[in-house]
């Protein structure tokens, strides 16, 4: 090597690949004001589409009249549900098997439900159209409480199926009954609690919430009457399922519907799913020929799209009295709103619930879900977490919390004595995972010592004594949570949608000049993945992430994918892209070889060349087998460099941390003030650090929210009570805690480059690690489990119950 | 209701249109100026989405009618790089401390902090965050926005930069 | 969501708006920083047919002195309110009440006339108000006239305000100096309106209390006047036990309605907290 020539490590850092803190691609665009989001798309003689909602949880529909809405100057037309069912489109599908009102027709089920789509020439008469349609209702009782679904004489909220004995998984119990699902060993786990030296039981409920990302759900329909072809563009996490959903409902055939998902505004769940307003912009278009734009509000998305959690945990562990875990059992109660649109792998209703042996190593358990009807809004998405994992990690992480409590343990200890030890792996797990790997002691021993965790636990003792002497009217709090995410869904044998296994793509085409374009079947909305996926093709190929560009999002030209959520696309699709790169890399291995008239077994790779083994002055570089490929390939190869994959992953990854939480309750108003919190994250190789912190800062303020505040709350009679950023909880810079971060590194086996994903790891993880902060603070007053979401009036009416104010 | 005429200068140009009294600001900009940079995130005020630089002062204009600003003298996001195209500090912060993610509470970030930086040029981390307390974000937790406009603040007043995010 | 139509009017003048509002009748409102009524009109709970907009009148703006009083321009923006040295000096609560109001961008725009006219039991200002002994000056067709702000509210969004008349100034008697004032403010978070919130200002005489005015935000449906809870204070050193009577007198004048800032007894509660704690601060303010 000469002086010229630059050294493997400045070729390799001039590449910009994985590990490295490469700036975000997407960021020039969007710091001008030049992304395009959906509502930016302006199409000539586009129409605006409203809904008209109903006010009531629950009420059947006894007269609509639109003739006062048509005669309004600028109205197109009004749909409603009679207009729909003649195209078998009042009802559509959901995810999880069960159908939805698209536009009511009998009945309303929930507040916002909705009831007829007016089309007009601009947003602003639709509005007042909208306002013009008169609907007659005729109020029935409400159905809100999930504990009294199943009560004999309950309301019957779904006449539609009433009579239906078998639901999507078995047989229904009740009118209101959904499905029920168990899994893992009954008797054995019965047998563990008879033979338990303690055992402890609590109620674990997780409120109901809404991903709201700052921009809703919207989409732009355009049906070409004369091709036949349909496109929309939406904001959609899985473009391609919408593309073959609506093929399937719709019976346009999939060829001829186009389906773009533009810059989305965040998604975290809650662009999942297919929503009414989708399909009446579609119908409208059909019927109308112009293209039609509907754009949610955000009362309307936060009570009438997909919500998450509402889980009710009942929740039972078993131990021997030096702590160690011997049983755990769980009944969840679950409530899915009005219609079942939970958006769960197929064969999992209550996602990957059954995750919810943690971190632990528990010899066995059972897990039992009943899925129930309620006059509130369908959904049951992944809010920033994989599928139920979030009600998971919560549930164990308190009823650990709460088992310690009853053995007198500090917290830490007691998962430090039940952690799955590192020889562990791959861990079968009693309900069915096998986690891929990890080191858990090192991860919450670094953390501990990060925060010297016996000082805080002495400070704490102090500030006990200080508060019993009346000197304060503080209480501290230390929380600890241990988590193990599930991600990458995943395995086709076990994960589906629709039918169609979980797989993800990526086609990467190298252009003679060595120029790259890739596509993937995931959607960003704001992962950053046009800057990650480049460094990944970057570090496999050598060729500069600068040369790169990604896209997803528009099914004409993506391999077909099942989109971004679930914390998936680094375990899919960032496999894919890895796979895809060495097939060309192996492709330009044949090249080289020809090129330097070796054997393909004399090369060897050097960052961004194949040079030949032992005479390192004789290589090849990417860029020129780029364009020896389009030039002079080897007798008997196609020209051309491009490849795809479709990754089937072996397995999920399992991602893993440790988070502590130190925080400050006055008790006098319930305001709890976070001092401190520290978040370790193990999500296996790092493909961009300066990402991966920025997710984890997300996820954490999400966790936040979640675990202080937020919830969507109905009254007795069905109202949503809280549907804005009013009384929405989402925390300005203000309230927001700063967040520590730290890492350590297990690579997942069975993952080409290592990397497990990250995005949601910090709401699974750091909503328990809050919660039990809130709970940690009370505890030495005797406190068991105080409900979240720990908002000021539910903290003030725990002191207030134990006497602290006198 | 009949149609007004109303004239404003945007980003340094003037700017004129024909729009309804009740036609909101933001939808003036973005419909009928197709400044789309801009963007509406709630219905009650709350979210900062909207958020633009009107004779001085950062307003959400989605609580604006565009004739109430006839007259003025608009900035948006779209107004912030140099003519030549160079980023403003705030731009290049925002890109080099990873303080933004979706980017769809950026724009109305960016004019904030514009206006913040204006009024207090070397503003503590406290000040930062009260002062973008009226713009909502949900994907970053604000901390690496915090640094973003620390380090435009540094730029700005010729400072050393601190080291890109972590 | 979109406002319904309206017809937009921009007088010059007091005089000219309170003609155009005593002619176009209750249908018409004044706009001052929009701050209350654009969201309202958006959500349709409220549906002017015209609004008056009252930003070109000059008159309207401005802070000053006038002997033993200030005196603040209906359409001073709460962000003036703050950047004001004179009120910093003079009239500190306001300042501090001001910055726990929203937001920046709401700040810059909302107004102070606006704040006190709106009839809102979640403005803040209207206590504040209330506790300084403040008197707005109205101007309607028949010319002007007085209303202290302790007569002014009548319900929610009901005021002494007669159709066509507008607040034009709000006079405020200026505390003595040395007098320790304090605004405590319970919110979810930036952007909230009070869970439960109190004005306090008071004067310290030999380590007692001199004098005394509280004032309750958002625990009713108008502002509140707590004299019971003030007396229990004046004479005092404003030792535990004269706060305790305060705080629980005005509680029991505290009516909140239960709503997603937490139950009606919780906010009651609330109402004692905050004017405790505004009690002690204002008492280490005085000097
Ligand atoms: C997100 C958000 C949060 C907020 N939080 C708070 C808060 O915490 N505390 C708080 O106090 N306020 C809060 N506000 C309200 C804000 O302070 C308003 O700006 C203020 O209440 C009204 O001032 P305005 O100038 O905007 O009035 P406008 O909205 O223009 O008017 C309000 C009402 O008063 C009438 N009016 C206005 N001026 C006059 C006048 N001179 N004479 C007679 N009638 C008049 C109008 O016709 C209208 O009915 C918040 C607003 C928003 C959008
Ligand atoms: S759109 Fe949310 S404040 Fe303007
Ligand atoms: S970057 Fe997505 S909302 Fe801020």
């Amino acid at each position: 090597m000469n002086d010229v020539t630059p050294s493997s490590a400045e070729r390799a850092e001039k590449l910009q690949g994985m590990g490295c803190k490469r700036k975000r691609v997407e960021d020039i665009r969007f710091v001008q004001g030049k992304g395009s989001y959906v509502d930016d798309l302006k199409l000539p003689g586009m129409l605006h589409g409203d809904l008209v909602r109903s006010p009531y949880g629950h009420a059947r529909v006894r007269k609509i009249d639109a003739a006062k809405a048509k005669a309004l100057p600028g109205v197109v037309a009004v749909l409603t549900a009679a207009d729909l069912k003649p195209l078998n489109l009042h009802y559509m599908p959901t995810l999880a098997g069960d159908v939805q009102a698209v536009l009511a027709e009998e009945k309303v089920l929930y507040q916002n439900q909705e009831v007829a789509f007016v089309i007009a020439t601009d947003r602003y008469v639709a509005a007042d159209a909208a306002e013009l349609v008169e609907v007659e209702y005729e109020e029935l009782p409400a159905l809100v409480d999930p504990f009294k679904a199943m009560a004999p004489g309950a309301p019957v909220l779904r006449e539609d199926i009433k009579d239906k004995t078998d639901g999507a998984h078995g047989k229904r119990k009740h009118y209101n009954h959904i499905f029920a699902w168990q899994i893992g060993e009954k008797e054995a786990t019965d047998q563990a609690f008879r033979k338990a030296e303690v055992t402890v039981k609590e109620l674990i409920s997780y409120q109901r919430v809404h991903p709201c990302p700052l921009e809703t759900c919207q989409c732009v329909a355009s049906f070409d009457k004369i091709k036949g072809e349909l496109t929309v563009w939406g904001t959609f996490q899985a473009p391609h399922v919408i593309r073959t959903v609506a093929s399937l409902i719709s019976k346009i055939p999939e060829h001829k519907i186009h389906v773009i998902a533009p810059d989305i505004g965040g998604g975290f769940g809650n662009k999942v799913g297919a929503y009414p307003g989708y399909i009446c912009a579609v119908v409208a278009s059909i019927v109308t020929g112009r293209p039609v734009k509907w754009v949610e509000d955000r009362i309307e998305n936060l009570s009438a799209t997909s919500f998450a959690r509402d889980y009710h945990m009942t929740t039972e562990i078993a131990a021997t009295k030096d702590g160690r875990v011997t049983g755990l059992r769980v009944h969840v109660l679950a409530d899915h709103g009005a219609f079942d649109a939970c958006a769960d792998p197929s064969k999992w209703p209550a996602g990957f619930f059954n995750i919810v042996t943690g971190s632990y190593d528990f010899p066995v358990a059972h897990v039992a879900v009943d899925g129930v009807y309620t006059n509130k809004a369908p959904g049951g998405v992944a809010y920033r977490c994989s599928f139920r994992v979030t009600e998971a990690a919560y549930c164990i992480e308190r009823a650990m919390d709460i088992l310690a409590q009853k053995l007198g343990l500090d917290p830490a200890e007691l998962r430090l004595r039940n952690l799955i030890r590192r020889e562990q792996f791959p861990y079968q797990s009693a309900l069915g995972w096998e986690y891929d790997s990890g080191d858990y002691h090192a991860a919450l021993k670094k953390a501990m010592d990060a925060v010297d965790y016996r000082a805080l636990r002495a400070e704490q003792k102090a500030r006990q004594e200080a508060f019993k002497r009346g000197e304060t009217r503080e209480l501290m709090g230390i929380g600890v949570s241990f988590f193990t995410e599930i991600v990458g869904a995943g395995p086709s044998r076990n994960c589906d949608i629709l039918g169609i296994a979980m797989f993800d793509s990526a086609e990467i085409r190298i252009h003679p000049t060595g120029a790259v374009t890739a596509r993937m079947g995931t959607k960003s909305q704001g992962q950053g993945h046009e800057t990650t996926y480049a460094q990944i093709i970057a570090s496999e190929l050598g060729l500069p992430a600068d040369d790169i560009t990604v896209e997803e999002g528009n099914t004409d030209t993506a391999p077909y994918g099942l989109g971004t959520y679930g914390s998936r696309s680094t375990p899919t699709a960032g496999a894919a892209t890895a796979m895809a790169a060495r097939k060309i890399k192996a492709k330009a291995q044949m090249i080289a070889a020809d090129l330097l008239e070796v054997s393909e077994y004399d090369l060897e790779w050097d960052v961004d060349r194949f040079r030949v083994k032992g005479n390192p002055e004789r290589f090849k570089t990417m860029k020129e087998l780029a364009w020896a490929a389009y030039n002079r390939v080897p007798k008997g190869l196609e020209p051309g460099l491009e490849a795809v994959n479709y990754y089937d992953p072996p397995n999920m990854t399992y991602p893993f941390g440790a988070y502590i939480c130190v925080l400050d309750v006055d008790v006098d108003t319930g305001v709890c003030k976070v001092r401190r919190f520290y978040a370790l994250d193990d999500c296996g190789t790092r493909i961009n650090p300066m990402i991966i912190e920025g997710q984890i800062h997300g996820g954490l303020t999400e966790a936040f929210a979640i675990a202080m505040g937020q919830e969507i709350r109905y009254d007795e009679i069905g109202n949503c009570t809280n549907p804005s950023f009013m009384d929405y909880f989402l925390p300005t810079a203000v309230e927001t805690p700063k967040w520590e971060t730290d890492w350590t590194t297990t690579p997942s086996p069975h993952h080409p480059i290592g990397a497990k994903g990250v995005g949601e790891s910090p709401n699974v993880g750091g909503v328990p690690c809050f919660a039990n902060a809130v709970n940690d603070a009370f505890k030495f007053l005797g406190s068991t489990h105080i409900a979240m979401p720990h908002n000021h009036w539910r903290t003030w009416t725990v002191a207030d119950k134990l006497g602290l104010h006198g | 209701m009949a149609k007004v005429q109303v004239t404003m200068k945007v980003n340094g140009a003037p700017a004129e249109g024909l729009v309804e009294p009740r036609t909101l600001l933001i939808h003036f900009l973005r419909e009928q100026l197709n400044l789309t940079g801009a963007h509406v995130g709630c219905d009650t005020s709350h979210c900062g989405a909207c958020t633009v630089d009107l004779d001085g002062r950062s307003v959400k204009s989605c609580t604006m009618f565009a004739v109430q600003a006839d007259g003025a003298d608009i900035l948006t996001v779209e107004g912030l790089a140099a003519p030549g195209g160079t980023l403003h500090a705030l731009q290049e912060g925002f890109r080099e401390m990873h303080g933004l993610q979706c980017g769809f509470c950026t724009p109305g970030m960016l004019t904030r902090g514009y206006r913040l930086l204006e009024e207090n040029p070397r503003p503590s981390e406290d000040e930062i965050r009260a002062g973008i307390a009226g713009n909502l974000c949900r994907c970053t937790g604000y901390q690496n926005i915090v640094k973003a406009i620390q380090y435009a603040a540094a730029r700005l007043a010729g400072a050393p930069v601190k080291e890109a995010a972590e | 969501m979109i406002p319904g139509a309206f017809a937009y009017h921009r007088p010059k003048t007091v005089k000219d708006a309170v003609a155009m509002l005593s002619e176009l009748g209750p249908d018409a409102r004044p706009l001052a920083g929009g701050h209350s009524l654009i969201p309202m009109m958006k959500l349709r709970l409220s549906s002017p047919a015209h609004l008056v907009d009252l930003r070109a009148i000059g008159e309207l703006k401005g802070i000053r002195a006038e002997g033993a009083e200030v005196v603040i321009g209906a359409m001073t923006t709460q962000h003036d309110v703050i950047a004001d040295s004179m009120l910093a000096a003079r009239l500190p609560i306001l300042r501090e009440t001001a910055l726990v109001i929203a937001d920046p961008q709401v700040r810059y725009v909302g107004t102070i006339g606006g704040n006190v006219a709106n009839g809102d039991p979640g403005n803040d200002m209207p206590a504040v108000m209330l506790c300084l002994g403040a008197v707005y000056q109205v101007a309607g067709r028949k010319g002007e006239r007085r209303i202290a702000a302790r007569k002014f509210y009548e319900g929610a969004y009901m005021t002494a305000l007669e159709p066509g008349e507008m607040v034009t100034a709000i006079r405020i008697p200026v505390p003595p100096s040395g007098h320790g004032a304090a605004y405590e403010k319970l919110k979810r978070k930036v952007g909230d309106y009070a869970t439960a919130a109190a004005a306090v200002v008071l004067t310290m005489s030999g380590g007692r209390a001199a004098t005394c005015s509280i004032g309750l935000t958002n625990l009713a449906e108008t502002p509140l006047w707590a004299e019971e809870a003030a007396k229990a204070v004046v004479g005092t050193t404003i030792d535990a036990a004269a706060v305790k009577k305060a705080a629980a007198a005005a509680e029991a004048i505290a009516s909140p309605a239960s709503d997603n800032r937490g139950p009606a007894e919780y906010r009651k509660k609330m109402a004692g907290v905050m004017v405790a704690r505004a009690l002690a601060r204002a008492k280490t303010r005085a000097g």
